[in-house]
């Protein structure tokens, strides 16, 4: 089905230092297949809150290992895979953020999941063997 | 190299942050440092200009969800003002605006401070 797949890929450290890099690499290449400017800021925050939880949950801020992030475009869509052989994660314990009740208990974070779910059309976690995989698949 | 920055102006006593660059998992620390300086020193009417934010993640926005409950209960508040659209869509999209006042420009939030 895939016949007219172009997908680049790039890998950095699991570390925050490396958000804007990884932010502007898909960007870049979003942007020169001429996608959407609002499709492309929606794709650049959810590459963002993924590859944040990596590093903060996987990795728990220690970086030393690689994250492999590609990023895929076919007809009517755009996919992005972020792998990492980090600590593996449950999404499905998440639910819609209660605001309210976080702000009164100081709780920050935790949004990052539902956003990502708001802000693409298919999103898969996968453990294969020592790697986890998030796809994320935009539709045009 | 950071591609955040933020400069403190005083309006009366009330504190005005000019908010700049991308807001994400890495700089939030800056913004989270000045608002507990500020809260430290007893400042507690603040307001976050974001006319110049280009971006935030929810790094950014959990920095404003620690704190104000702080200044609240200290009887202040902080204000949000001047966003762009796109990252207002980011504090729709996570329910923001029912629990924070968010002004389309900063001199509607002097107001409100102003008549308390």
């Amino acid at each position: 089905m895939s016949n007219k797949t172009t997908k680049y890929s790039i890998s950095v450290e699991a570390s925050t230092a490396y958000l804007a890099e990884v932010r502007n690499f898909v960007a870049h290449h979003a942007l020169a297949h001429g996608i959407p400017e609002k499709d492309i800021s929606e794709i650049r925050l959810a590459v963002d809150e993924a590859y944040t939880n990596i590093i903060k949950h996987a990795f728990k801020n220690k970086p030393k290992k690689p994250v492999n992030i590609e990023i895929g475009f076919e007809d009517g869509l755009i996919w992005i895979t972020i792998t990492d052989e980090g600590e593996s994660f449950d999404p499905s314990t998440y639910s819609e953020p209660d605001l309210l009740k976080r702000i009164k208990n100081k709780q920050r974070g935790g949004m990052g999941v539902y956003l990502i779910r708001k802000l693409m059309d298919q999103v898969q976690y996968k453990r294969i063997g020592d790697i986890n995989e998030i796809k994320m698949v935009k539709l045009l | 190299m950071k591609n955040f920055s933020i400069a403190i102006r005083e309006v009366g006593s009330i504190h005005v942050l000019d908010i700049s660059g991308e807001l994400d998992a890495h700089t939030a620390s800056q913004l989270e440092n000045s608002l507990k300086e500020l809260i430290t020193m007893g400042k507690t009417q603040i307001i976050v200009n974001c006319n110049r934010l280009e971006y935030i993640a929810s790094a950014g926005l959990g920095v404003f969800m620690a704190y104000i409950e702080d200044v609240r209960s200290l009887g202040g508040d902080i204000k949000l003002s001047n966003m762009t659209e796109r990252v207002y869509n980011v504090f729709d999209l996570l329910g923001f605006p029912t629990l924070y006042d968010i002004l389309d420009d900063e001199s509607e939030a002097i107001t409100d401070f102003q008549s308390k």
